[in-house]
């Protein structure tokens, strides 16, 4: 243990005074906690971009996604000095007045895969994975596409103030109203499993049972969708209950190789660390500019327009993944 | 500041400042410092590590009251969920549109009644305090998740920003914990009160017999800890401009910590305001040491876990010792 | 006759009371709750807990609490994690072993801090819940196990059934807890871990080893947290280093003290901590039905805690006054 501890000493130490004499960008990623295997697959797309361009990366995240908790680690990061913080934030607001202080320091703050909503002020660009105003319409198409747009279908999300999740849980709702297309569906409830997997169990066991004549669940979560799978799987009801939603191609390759899940939706986390880096060196190295209506191009990705709240997208729509395909990815 | 050293210490020879554990306290007070320093050059300034006392100031004041708590023979483990149910709750009292003058005093009297729940079921019930903090920690965060839901809820733009409030260049928080502690201190070490506290935690039934109102004592003090919790909690909302019911999440751990490492005997009796002072101080230098250095937090998890079981083995140690 | 009217009259009774009276005021208003499906969901629902709980009780009774199951938990199942994914060749109930067996060694270190050094068992284990789970994320490099590393077998134990239908976590669960009873009944170990918790001074005169019980205690408490450990896999199909295992001591305590064990040591049955546990279940499983959001979980959970706690007080106090009376 003690040999342990003075070797990493040694190897903290030597990180960062090679860092101080490094003339690359120093970029880190703060992401939302530590063991979230969503974010294995984004900082990939950062250190494999800063193989190839001129940036130093380093990620670092809490142990627990409470509000607060990442505020120490950015206080960390102005005082290493870097010059570009990316970070998942775990709150929308709490972190406003830390972000101002890093930016006073001429740090450039770029919130990656989820934005501070309502308080964008305070951080210089976002980079979402998609746009986000079309992901309800693009889920209800696909639930619709499995059940034969017909019959009741629920909703199970995260939390019910996660912000994300409620944008297009709205965008679910507003198509289902208006498109005539989905007449013939009904959205009989949304439930919230709070990203736990027990709770998500339940809540789609209970779902279950309180609507019988139920024909398709979207979950917009990655916990949520598992757990939905799991139940549909073990109770053997796959052919007559379609669970689909956002999630991981790693975490549901099994539900999907078994026949549970026909088809789920997903971006790539990977080219959101790839967009992330290359941007950050380019505002920095100069050769980019973070301004609305700009374009710039990125390796791979082609030309990303800067929308309006300096929002960045990777991907105009979602990619979706069944049995033809998933295993091309591997995240 | 020798005069918080407690009335059974009456060996004045600067040896038995060996036996005291605030020695052990400041020893590696000292080393962590040193450790910090070689561990990231970025670590030794004094600004930023004021700075880094702020995010934990809330704990460390509260930490202060609940060392008085311990060496009366309690203890308290729902200080935390306190400030996270107070945060919220004076929150939510101002966002819904009463005077900022209003949700302050009532979220200083939830700090008032969530204190002497926890008197009332442990003196008046004499349920084990530790037993019944855990039980209302779980129901005080539970009530803030009933009140807040998921969702931050911010305060005015004005009330932001107690920590960027300078006294001589100290942040506010740390100079309102520094006077707490000088406080505290002359309280528990000068005082008949404070020497009834040490004499309630020693040995209950003898304080009885010698005619100390022990249960009025305990009552006070987890009453007092209540309300310091809820003060702090809305120290919490200006330092972070809004509150969620996961504020100070797992704080419990973080002022038992403080309380062991300063030298507090767990079976009460024992331990001063000047060592969890110190503890304090060198919690904050330990974890922003890591955390600058960019070490994973799992390690500080770890690092947490055995600091506190080293130092209650140290403290216990110490005080066996001291005894023969 | 006589045991009948011995369990209707002790806390036992009370608890099986309340799961009647709360399952029919939820049946009354939302009448599918009272089906088969219900009792599936309540009882695939309390596994992890009815084996924690168990463990917990002897901690208990012994007169310690024991705070960092689920780190222990957490960390078991990650040994074992790691091991299904970097010897995917591997017999997979060797998993089962090695998860226990993990358990039983963070349960033994606890024992150790706990009698060599006579610390109290609260402040002990209060610290071993973050340096467990602080060793969980190092040993995991922070990754999760995901559902593709988690043998399908394993998974398949929380669905395929031996016998009528009923999932393999489940008739485990209720083996530990038949094991427990067996244990207290009618072992000399179990004896002893009451006559500890009643009177730890006395224990020593009556020729017991304390240290030596207290030690198995803690080890068990590991070694069951284990077991809930590689159950946790096979429910969940992953591993996850901050997820698995959190705040699942709270859940266990909440359990074991409705269930009437008490927190002084020495008192408290299997039975009890049995109907203790379904009633958590039913709750837990009843709330997402009502449509009562997650939110408010926490706060039941304290209250149904603090209200346990005083029903625990006022029939002591009846009993200690009882004694007296015949004694007069």
């Amino acid at each position: 243990m003690i040999k342990k501890t003075i070797l990493s000493t040694v190897a903290a130490f030597t990180l960062a005074s090679g860092m101080a004499l490094s003339e690359d960008i120093d970029i880190v990623f703060i992401g939302k906690n530590t063991g979230n295997p969503y974010f294995d697959s984004l900082t990939q797309g950062f250190v494999e971009a800063c193989d190839v361009i001129a940036c130093n990366f380093e990620f670092v995240a809490p142990a627990t996604a409470e509000a607060t908790s990442q505020i120490p680690f950015i206080e960390a990061q102005i005082q290493r000095g870097v010059d570009v913080i990316a970070i998942s934030p775990n709150s929308p607001d709490a972190l406003n007045q830390v972000f101002d202080a890093a930016r006073a320091k001429d740090i450039l703050v770029l919130t990656v895969n989820g934005d501070i909503t309502g308080n964008e002020e305070h951080r210089d660009a976002t980079i979402l994975p998609t746009d986000f105003t079309k992901v309800g319409a693009d889920q209800v198409e696909m639930v619709g596409s499995l059940i034969g747009y017909e019959g009741e279908v629920a909703i199970l999300s995260a939390t019910t103030e996660a912000p994300d999740q409620n944008f297009w849980i709205e965008g679910m709702n507003k198509t289902l109203e208006t498109d005539s297309k989905y007449s013939k569906m009904t959205l009989v409830a949304t439930v919230y499993g709070d990203d736990q997997p027990e709770k998500s169990t339940t809540e789609m066991e209970s779902l279950l049972a309180n609507f019988p004549k139920l024909r398709g669940v979207i979950a917009p979560t990655t916990v949520g969708i598992a757990a939905g799978a799991q139940v549909v799987q073990s109770r053997g009801i796959s052919d007559t209950v379609k669970v689909t939603g956002l999630g991981l191609p790693s975490e549901m390759r099994d539900f999907v190789k078994d026949g549970t899940v026909e088809g789920f939706q997903l971006w790539s986390p990977y080219n959101e660390g790839w967009l992330a880096a290359h941007f950050s060196v380019g505002l920095k190295n100069g050769s980019m500019e973070n301004k609305v209506g700009g374009t710039f191009q990125v390796p791979n990705l082609g030309t990303i327009t800067i929308n309006p709240g300096n929002s960045i997208n990777t991907q105009a729509a979602l990619t979706t993944f069944n049995a033809a395909n998933i295993d091309d990815f591997n995240f | 500041m020798t005069n918080q050293i407690p009335s059974l210490y009456h060996k004045k020879s600067w040896r038995s400042l060996f036996n005291r554990p605030e020695t052990m306290t400041f020893t590696l007070l000292i080393l962590a410092l040193v450790g910090a320093s070689l561990l990231s050059e970025y670590f030794l300034d004094v600004n930023y590590i004021l700075r880094s006392f702020t995010l934990t100031a809330e704990l460390s004041i509260a930490a202060l009251v609940l060392t008085m708590v311990i060496i009366s023979g309690e203890i308290d483990l729902s200080a935390a969920a306190n400030i996270a149910l107070s945060a919220c709750i004076f929150a939510y009292v101002q966002a819904s549109g009463a005077p900022m003058t209003l949700a302050i005093l009532t979220g200083l009297f939830a700090g008032l009644v969530m204190g002497s729940l926890n008197a009332i079921l442990v003196i008046v019930y004499q349920l084990p305090s530790i037993i019944v903090t855990i039980g209302t920690l779980i129901f005080y965060r539970g009530l803030a998740q009933v009140i807040a839901g998921d969702k931050s809820i911010r305060v005015p733009e004005w009330f932001i920003g107690v920590n960027t409030k300078m006294v001589l260049g100290v942040p506010f928080p740390v100079v309102i914990f520094t006077a707490t502690a000088i406080i505290l201190g002359l309280v528990l070490g000068t005082t008949i009160y404070g020497r009834q506290i040490y004499q309630v935690g020693t040995n209950n039934t003898a304080a009885l017999h010698a005619g100390i109102k022990s249960n009025r004592i305990k009552f006070g003090l987890f009453v007092l800890l209540g309300v310091v919790s809820s003060a702090c909690g809305i120290m919490a909302a200006s330092r972070l401009g809004s509150v969620r019911y996961d504020l100070a999440l797992g704080g419990e751990l973080q002022m038992v910590l403080m309380a062991m490492l300063g030298g507090t005997y767990i079976f009460g009796g024992r331990g001063t305001i000047l060592g969890t002072f110190l503890a304090a101080w060198l919690l904050v230098i330990v974890s922003t040491g890591m955390t600058v250095a960019n070490l994973l937090p799992a390690i500080q998890l770890t690092v947490l876990g055995l600091l506190l079981i080293v130092a209650i083995i140290a403290t216990n140690f110490i005080y066996s010792r001291a005894r023969r | 006759m006589k045991p009948i009217l011995k369990f209707l009259s002790g806390r036992e009774a009370g608890i099986f009371v309340m799961i009647i009276l709360f399952c029919t005021a939820v049946g009354i208003y939302k009448p599918h709750f009272i089906s088969s499906n219900s009792l599936r969901i309540i009882l695939l629902l309390v596994p992890l807990i009815m084996i924690g709980a168990m463990a917990q009780m002897l901690v208990l009774v012994a007169r310690h609490v024991d705070l960092s199951m689920g780190s222990m938990l957490g960390f078991s199942a990650m040994v074992a994690g790691l091991m299904y994914r970097d010897m995917p060749e591997i017999w997979w109930p060797i998993g089962f072993l090695v998860a226990v067996g993990t358990g039983a060694v963070l349960g033994l270190f606890n024992g150790l801090l706990v009698t060599i050094f006579n610390l109290p068992s609260i402040i002990v284990t209060l610290g071993t819940l973050n340096l467990y789970r602080g060793l969980t994320f190092i040993i995991s490099d922070a990754r999760q196990i995901n559902r593709a590393n988690i043998p399908s077998e394993l998974k398949a134990m929380s669905q395929t059934s031996p016998i009528f239908g009923i999932p393999w976590i489940i008739l485990m669960s209720f083996a530990i807890a038949l094991l427990t009873f067996y244990l207290v009944r009618y072992t000399q170990l179990g004896r002893q871990i009451y006559a500890i918790g009643s009177n730890p001074n006395a224990a020593p005169l009556r020729g017991i080893n304390v240290t030596k019980v207290t030690l198995i205690v803690f080890i068990i408490s590991g070694a069951l947290s284990g077991l809930a450990g590689i159950m946790y896999a096979s429910r969940w199909g992953f591993v996850n280093p901050s997820n698995t295992g959190m705040g699942f001591e709270f859940q266990v305590i909440a359990a074991v003290v409705i269930g009437g064990v008490s927190i002084n040591g020495g008192v408290g049955t299997v039975l009890g901590t049995f109907l203790g546990v379904i009633l958590l279940g039913c709750v837990a499983a009843a709330l997402p039905l009502l449509g009562i959001p997650g939110t408010t979980q926490s706060a039941i959970y304290g209250s149904v805690i603090l209200i346990a706690l005083l029903i625990d007080r006022s029939v002591r106090q009846r009993a200690t006054a009882n004694t007296k009376r015949s004694r007069a």
